[in-house]
């Protein structure tokens, strides 16, 4: 019974780290670059919920909040990668991966001008405990996971159904060939972004609820791991984002209920070297063949 | 060489990926000091049979011997040092590092210039010495490829017709006994290909080579080959005499169509 | 012949700068405000890491993201010997440094295999967070190592600097020493067969593989020179620190290796000194400049600059303007002298014109430019 629970809270991990995962990959599999700032985006969701909800512990707070957040993420990374990455389309990978990191730091620096380093408590909302047939699941896990697979669903349905979603793809086979086919891929890469960044405001109100403390590096970990977690599935794979997500997630609530726990980053990046050295293109990655 | 006279001897050759049979049962019989030529449409199969025989790929049937030995299984490396040096289709030199260093990189594995890491990084005498007969070597055969000015450019910097002779140079740096040069001529205009004509005579009379080349242009194969063998789909179509080959019924009909 | 010339005083340049500094700190470093010695002891670690991970990134072409990891194995095991030797007979002096410099360098070059051999499989992004967890790994193993062993969460008590034996003077001489002995060491290299087979397989593998180069010997041999000069960065350290904490050496300090290395320009010995001269030179000065309130802008200033500098000099709309008013071209025209690399034809010269595969070096290295277009790693794999 006490396996099964940790497996729900797995699950929920899981989807969150998924959520923040699918930026990476789907930023990567577009523009072809590691976003190094996309963790400090969560940092930034999350003082805006910080913001947003005050002092007042109204439940309509709670909403604005989690409005205000996606709104301000969407905002910022579209700016980001308006002004520091556009002008580098076309330069060095590495170069666009510096500047990333110089973002990150970017961020990390106005947070901590505005809020200091000291870490603060948010508590986003008064969530009940859920006992079903003797089992005690909080009503934040189940929400996380339950918003976080529907989104999943409603993004894989996205990138099927419509046209936007259709051009996504073609961009990330071959962006000449999409530009050539009328595909405006200035476009797509800015909806890519925003959808990222959506994606990792929502991932961050989650993060708060499990873990409510903020201060201006929080989204290190989280960003790291789903990085991790976007590696494991396949970079550039949707569905890869979301199993390795998944996967990450039940690793880390299981070894983090073992006497292991302290070491639960070591085994989670360890499983990660292993899998790579088995299939050196992650679980979905695409075999690339390099012609001779 | 205890057996035959065939500096490489393939036994039923073949590869296959997921269930493309991308070359089968081939069977290439050179003999020292031969030009040979490996023709065929495209998709024939002949990259993926250069491919082959110097490790890239390990073949899924037959095997082949090279100088009397039994060769395939080894690493690319193994068997550049077993004697076998190649060009590539796509022109692949060292783009960032200088004409006479691309040929000291094919150098380094012969025996005349041995120097481990230590007496490099202590700078013993051998260093200097074999630098020095390295770099002297390395301006011979540029010197045969006429690239001794460009030898400080760039190789990135080179027009495309002596980035293709640099890759010959560099491929005779590593002292093969077999040069296979893929599509040689690929991209020269006519002048620039009766010089390749020639410059693949002089590699063979002065450097007592084996010849096996992948080639589009006909005029090139008859004028310079000995022997040929025609693939098509991945099956050997026809063998043997350049003139009986290229007159072979099925031949022209892989080329030309019905 | 003057051409020669010109290129062996080149050659030789970084030595005699490098002597000058030592013989000054030699002459006044008992005179110099002690902040003043200890700023330079930090940029000489910060050029140690530099100029190791410039190997791996800059002539292996591998993205590394995993650095501090060798130089936090080198400081716990560097530091262990040195705390032991220093307890014992041999005292907290010279030798027991040199000891444990060799003892961190050669922990952290084994640590060097293990990581160099997913390298053999792996390329690029995937290769690059594979050393980030190896990093992270290394760090959560100190982390919770016992208490006995390595101080675990409270970090391992080392022999500082000045409390006994090796003063500060001594200690920011030794470390330019070290310094001085890995630029010989990876210029010795890179100017032989050994660095013209690492840097063939930076520019095209399968023509490396095909040209006779060992290549799993060659990037397992540059992972292990690597990583020995960062463990030996990361003993300098712990002289530097009474404890070392394993919270140092996560990937935020690898990241910051990996900029100075770039920022000086891939494949450029001399850009990654610079280079980490000058960012180490300017945290150390922003925190000092920017105090009281403004202290918490360090980060930010620092971020700017960096966004700024890595697009003026890489992005491809503003070439022709970086063509125009480079530091090199500018220094060129004091000089009314039109540049081209093709004019100079001397053997001795061309050994330092291994140029960079990523362009951004315009900023600080000393190194030939080569066109953009040709540069580019994507178009190549075609």
């Amino acid at each position: 019974m006490n396996f099964l629970v940790t497996l729900i809270n797995g699950l929920s991990l899981g989807g969150v780290y998924a959520l923040i995962a699918l930026g990476y990959t789907m930023v990567y599999g577009i523009a072809k670059m590691l976003n190094f700032a996309h963790g400090d985006i969560i940092m930034v969701g999350g003082y805006t919920v910080l913001v947003a909800l005050g002092t007042s512990g109204k439940p309509i707070f709670t909403v604005i909040a989690c409005v205000a957040a996606i709104v301000v993420c969407c905002i910022l990374g579209v700016t980001i990668e308006k002004v520091a990455y556009k002008p580098l389309r076309g330069a060095s990978p590495l170069a666009v991966l510096i500047t990333a990191i110089g973002v990150s730091y970017f961020l990390e620096g106005l947070a901590q001008i505005f809020f200091g380093t000291n870490a603060k408590f948010v508590k986003i909302a008064e969530m009940g405990i859920l006992h079903i047939g003797g089992l005690s699941i909080g009503w934040d896990t189940v929400i996380t996971l339950l918003v976080s697979a529907a989104i999943m669903a409603a993004l894989t349905l996205f990138v099927k159904m419509t046209k936007t979603g259709r051009a996504m793809v073609a961009v990330s086979e071959d962006k000449a060939a999409a530009s050539l086919m009328g595909v405006n891929v200035n476009a797509i890469i800015t909806v890519t972004f925003a959808i990222g960044s959506i994606l990792a405001a929502v991932a961050s109100i989650f993060y708060l609820m499990r873990y409510p403390t903020l201060n201006n590096t929080m989204g290190a970990m989280p960003g790291i791991k789903a990085f991790t977690a976007a590696v494991i599935g396949g970079i550039g794979s949707i569905p890869g984002a979301m199993i390795g997500g998944i996967v990450l997630g039940i690793i880390e609530c299981v070894f983090n209920s073992t006497p292991l726990a302290p070491y639960t980053v070591a085994i989670e990046f360890a499983i990660l070297i292993v899998l790579l050295l088995v299939r050196p293109n992650g679980i979905l990655g695409k075999k690339r063949r390099e012609k001779v | 060489m205890a057996e035959n006279n065939y500096l490489l001897e393939t036994k039923d050759l073949g590869i296959s990926f997921g269930g493309l049979k991308a070359v089968q049962d081939l069977n290439l019989r050179i003999k020292k000091n031969e030009i040979y030529g490996l023709i065929g449409p495209n998709g024939a199969g002949k990259t993926t049979a250069f491919n082959i025989l110097t490790g890239v790929y390990q073949p899924t049937t037959g095997s082949y011997i090279f100088d009397g030995e039994e060769i395939h299984g080894l690493k690319q490396d193994a068997i550049n040092k077993k004697g076998i040096g190649r060009t590539f289709q796509n022109i692949r030199l060292f783009n960032n590092m200088s004409v006479v260093r691309n040929v000291m990189v094919g150098l380094a594995n012969l025996p005349e210039y041995k120097c481990n890491v230590f007496e490099s990084i202590f700078r013993l005498p051998r260093h200097f010495k074999v630098e020095k007969a390295m770099r002297a070597r390395a301006k011979e055969l540029l010197d045969i490829f006429g690239l001794l000015e460009e030898r400080n450019n760039l190789a990135c910097n080179l027009p495309y017709g002596k980035q293709r002779k640099l890759e010959i140079a560099r491929a005779l740096a590593t002292g093969p006994k077999l040069l296979l040069l893929d599509e040689p001529a690929a991209g020269m205009n006519p002048q620039e290909t009766a010089e390749l004509v020639e410059t693949i005579r002089f590699v063979r009379d002065h450097f007592d080579m084996t010849i096996l080349l992948i080639e589009h242009d006909m005029s090139l194969v008859s004028g310079i080959c000995d022997e040929v063998t025609v693939l098509n789909f991945g099956q050997t179509l026809a063998q043997g005499n350049v003139a009986d080959v290229l007159h072979d019924p099925a031949v022209v009909k892989a080329y030309l169509g019905d | 012949m003057s051409l020669k010339k010109n290129a062996f005083v080149k050659y030789y340049l970084i030595y005699v700068i490098f002597a000058a500094i030592i013989v000054f700190f030699v002459a006044l470093g008992g005179v110099l405000p002690r902040s003043f010695l200890s700023n330079s002891l930090q940029m000489a670690i910060a050029i140690l890491l530099s100029l190791s991970l410039s190997f791996v990134v800059g002539f292996l072409g591998e993205l590394s993201l995993g650095h501090a990891g060798f130089m936090c194995a080198g400081a716990y095991l560097g530091g262990k010997v040195a705390s032991i030797l220093a307890a014992g007979a041999l005292g907290n002096g010279i030798l027991t440094f040199i000891i444990s410099v060799l003892v961190g360098g050669i922990v952290a070059a084994v640590l060097g295999v293990v990581v160099g051999l997913p390298a053999l499989r792996l390329k690029g992004d995937y290769l690059a967070i594979v050393t980030l967890a190896f990093c992270e790994i290394v760090r959560v193993l100190f982390l919770n190592s016992p208490k006995e062993a390595f101080g675990g969460a409270f970090g391992l008590e080392t022999p500082k600097y000045g409390s006994s034996g090796i003063s500060l003077q001594m200690m920011l001489i030794l470390a330019l020493l070290l310094v001085v002995s890995a630029i010989a060491v990876f210029r010795n290299i890179i100017r032989s067969k050994h660095g013209r087979a690492v840097t063939a397989i930076r520019d095209n593998e399968i023509a490396a593989r095909a040209t006779g180069v060992d290549v799993t010997k060659y990037k397992l041999f540059a992972f292990v020179v690597s990583s020995f000069f960062a463990g030996i960065a990361g003993v300098v350290y712990s002289y530097t620190q009474s404890r070392v904490q394993s919270s140092t050496f996560d990937y935020n300090y690898s990241i910051d290796i990996l900029v100075m290395v770039v920022l000086g320009g891939m494949g450029s010995m001399n850009g990654s000194i610079i280079s980490a001269a000058i960012i180490t030179f300017l945290n150390l000065k922003l925190s000092t400049v920017l105090t009281g309130n403004l202290a918490v802008a360090k980060d930010l200033v620092y971020a700017l600059i960096l966004i700024l500098i890595v697009i003026f000099s890489n992005a491809p709309s503003l070439r022709s303007f970086r063509e125009k008013y480079n530091f090199r071209a500018i220094i060129e025209r004091l000089r009314k002298k039109e540049m081209d690399p093709a004019d100079i034809k001397n053997d001795a010269g061309s050994w330092d014109r291994i140029p960079t595969k990523i362009e951004m070096n315009e900023v600080l290295s000393t190194d030939f430019k080569v066109q953009e277009s040709t540069m580019n790693p994507d178009k190549e794999a075609k």
